[in-house]
């Protein structure tokens, strides 16, 4: 029998025989719990198995990143719960000060190719980006996961999209990745998984795979992988958790729900307008739209390559009198290479708000929510009307967000 | 201990073109503003309270009842609220082409019966299923029968998975039967 990457990652995790649409029992290699949906899994799990252990305490971990440090009692408290749970069971703690979950997964080599992770994080599908089998779950879910070390899952359809033609290097991985969502919207990859081929996907460097599969929540897909890589790729994933890349291919015959092209030759960047993350627009229709802030981060653009090409940008240039402009790294190691690099110096000279790794204003508040009349532009992911304050959220790309907020409106880095 | 043939009356939620309706949300099948009910017993009276042609439903609704429902059954936000006001009301199964990922994985850890068949769709619209046929389905083999009719018709099967957890009680019930098992 031939199969789809998934389809492959989930044959060597169960004893059952794996076809799209079958419901299998799989093992899973990690499973985490986060300070949103953490606290529900430890109460689940002292009331349904009160003493027990977890079954492998070593691959299960808690990893802070909505709320870090905690602004509110309940959060505080919600951590705290966490803290105790993990204490007596023996399981690591990602504390406050560490990032996004699912990029310090990543980070610390627990998330690798072909391997199974579940989390109560619904953009832990981020994890394709290396190859892994990311999912995010309820805290029902995931409280049996930490009971069992398995999962229940419905083998999803793989959909393949194929980008053809050539980018330009001012084209960054955020305009790719809506142009592509402005394409599949909602429907196309709905509950299914995802391959990306062609040049320009293989062509990504982690942080862009990182942006393209945190994305594919957004297409209402289960995950996204793109299996053709390149060197600097494995280069750079051995540099930061010391694992070598293992190549994950899908069959050649493998068989796909749909095959679909995309063009993206003279690609120009993409901006997605409120209330929608499909709502996607070339920024040259949007040039009037004024801001009052941006936001440039999340798990979408956090990594360091995002912030030096956001620096690059405001390098030598202020933000805007009257606008705020927010940057909060993905994680703490993030923070150490911005540090390093003097990307931190250029950012802050430029005028900036800078705080320590996390989810940040893409969560519920920390560095800032928008008021209502509020309009902002950020790197994130959804802009869904209150998901980050009664304010109006376009997304684009580190280089767009950083050019609108020294024009104070809408533009690219080309209008500077 | 569970059953794995029901016998039941249908309530098959079409619209006036005699259509399933599909992408019936959770805010359709229990509203939001009773979210803050906790005990599932009260939830059964606000059972597709929020679905146009189908506020009566909770009223009419007997024990051992089984739906019949369109395509993306469950879409939406993943309260638990929206499997377990069926389960209060005692509905014995509820069947769609499909359902939403959350609301079927939600039923399923719950011990609620749901069942995918992609086919109902047709046997609806050929008239072969009506809202208060009795039928009986066999959850291991797929097997139907509608006893108004006796019609018989084959659906897809609850996977072992699923029967697995079903038969357990839920899925927590089911982690501890794996242990002692
Ligand atoms: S950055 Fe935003 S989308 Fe990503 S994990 Fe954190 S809260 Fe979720």
């Amino acid at each position: 029998m031939t199969h789809t990457v998934i389809e492959k990652i989930i044959q060597n995790h169960t004893q059952q025989d794996v076809f799209p649409g079958k419901i299998i029992w799989m093992t899973l290699d990690v499973r985490t719990a986060r300070d949103f949906g953490g606290p529900n899994v430890v109460k689940n799990f002292q009331r349904e198995y009160g003493d027990q252990p977890v079954e492998a305490n070593k691959k299960t971990f808690f990893t802070f990143d909505l709320s870090v440090p905690a602004c509110s009692l309940k959060y505080a408290d919600n951590q705290q719960i966490c803290r105790e749970f993990a204490g007596k069971k023996g399981i690591k703690v990602y504390d406050v000060d560490e990032g996004i979950g699912s990029h310090v997964l990543i980070e610390q080599g627990h998330a690798v190719s072909g391997s199974t992770v579940v989390g109560t994080d619904s953009h832990l599908n981020i994890l394709g980006a290396v190859g892994s089998f990311g999912q995010g779950m309820g805290d029902v879910d995931i409280t049996f996961a930490f009971k069992t070390g398995k999962t229940w899952f419905e083998v999803p359809e793989t959909v393949k999209v194929v980008l053809k033609g050539e980018i330009e290097n001012s084209v960054s991985a955020k305009d790719l990745t809506l142009f592509i969502l402005r394409h599949l919207r909602t429907r196309k990859a709905a509950l299914k998984a995802v391959e990306f081929y062609g040049e320009p996907a293989k062509n990504l460097s982690l942080a862009g795979r990182i942006t393209l599969c945190s994305m594919v929540t957004e297409m209402a897909g289960i995950i996204g992988f793109v299996p053709e890589v390149n060197d600097g790729f494995i280069k750079e994933v051995r540099g930061l958790s010391g694992i070598t890349y293992e190549p994950l291919l899908a069959d050649k015959d493998a068989s796909y729900a749909e095959e679909i092209e995309i063009n993206v030759s003279g690609l120009t960047p993409q901006v997605a307008a409120p209330f929608q993350p499909t709502n996607v627009k070339d920024v040259s229709e949007l040039q009037d739209v004024s801001i009052d802030s941006g936001f440039i981060g999340s798990c979408t653009n956090g990594r360091t390559e995002d912030l030096r090409a956001a620096a690059s940008v405001l390098k030598g240039r202020k933000v805007k009198q009257g606008v705020m402009l927010k940057i909060v790294p993905a994680t703490r190691k993030v923070y150490s290479e911005i540090l390093e690099q003097g990307i931190l110096k250029d950012l802050f000279e430029s005028g900036v708000v800078l705080s320590n790794p996390g989810c940040g204003g893409c969560a519920e508040g920390h560095i800032g929510l928008t008021g209502e009349g509020e309009t902002q532009i950020s790197t994130g992911n959804r802009n869904f009307a209150g998901k980050q304050g009664k304010g109006q959220n376009y997304l684009a790309s580190p280089e767009v967000v950083a050019a609108s907020c020294i024009l104070g409106r809408i533009a690219s880095p080309e209008d500077l | 201990m569970s059953e794995s043939e029901w016998t039941g009356r249908l309530w098959v939620l079409k619209n006036t073109s005699g259509k399933l309706i599909e992408d019936i949300d959770t805010d359709q099948i229990y509203h939001n503003a009773y979210l803050h009910i906790t005990e599932i017993s009260e939830m059964g009276a606000y059972a597709l309270g929020n679905l146009e042609g189908w506020k009566d439903f909770s009223s009419q609704a007997k024990p051992g009842d089984i739906i019949v429902a369109g395509r993306n059954f469950g879409a939406g936000s993943s309260r638990q609220q929206a499997v377990d006001c069926f389960a209060a009301l005692k509905i014995s199964l509820i069947i769609a082409p499909s359902f939403g990922a959350i609301y079927f994985r939600n039923a399923v850890n719950s011990g609620f019966p749901v069942l995918q068949s992609p086919g109902i769709g047709k046997l609806v619209q050929k008239g072969r299923l009506c809202s208060g046929d009795r039928i009986k389905v066999n959850i291991q083999t797929g097997k139907a029968r509608n006893l108004s009719s006796d019609d018989s018709f084959q659906m897809k099967p609850m996977s072992d998975v699923q029967r697995q957890i079903y038969e357990a009680g839920g899925l927590f019930a089911y982690a501890q039967k794996m242990e002692s098992g």
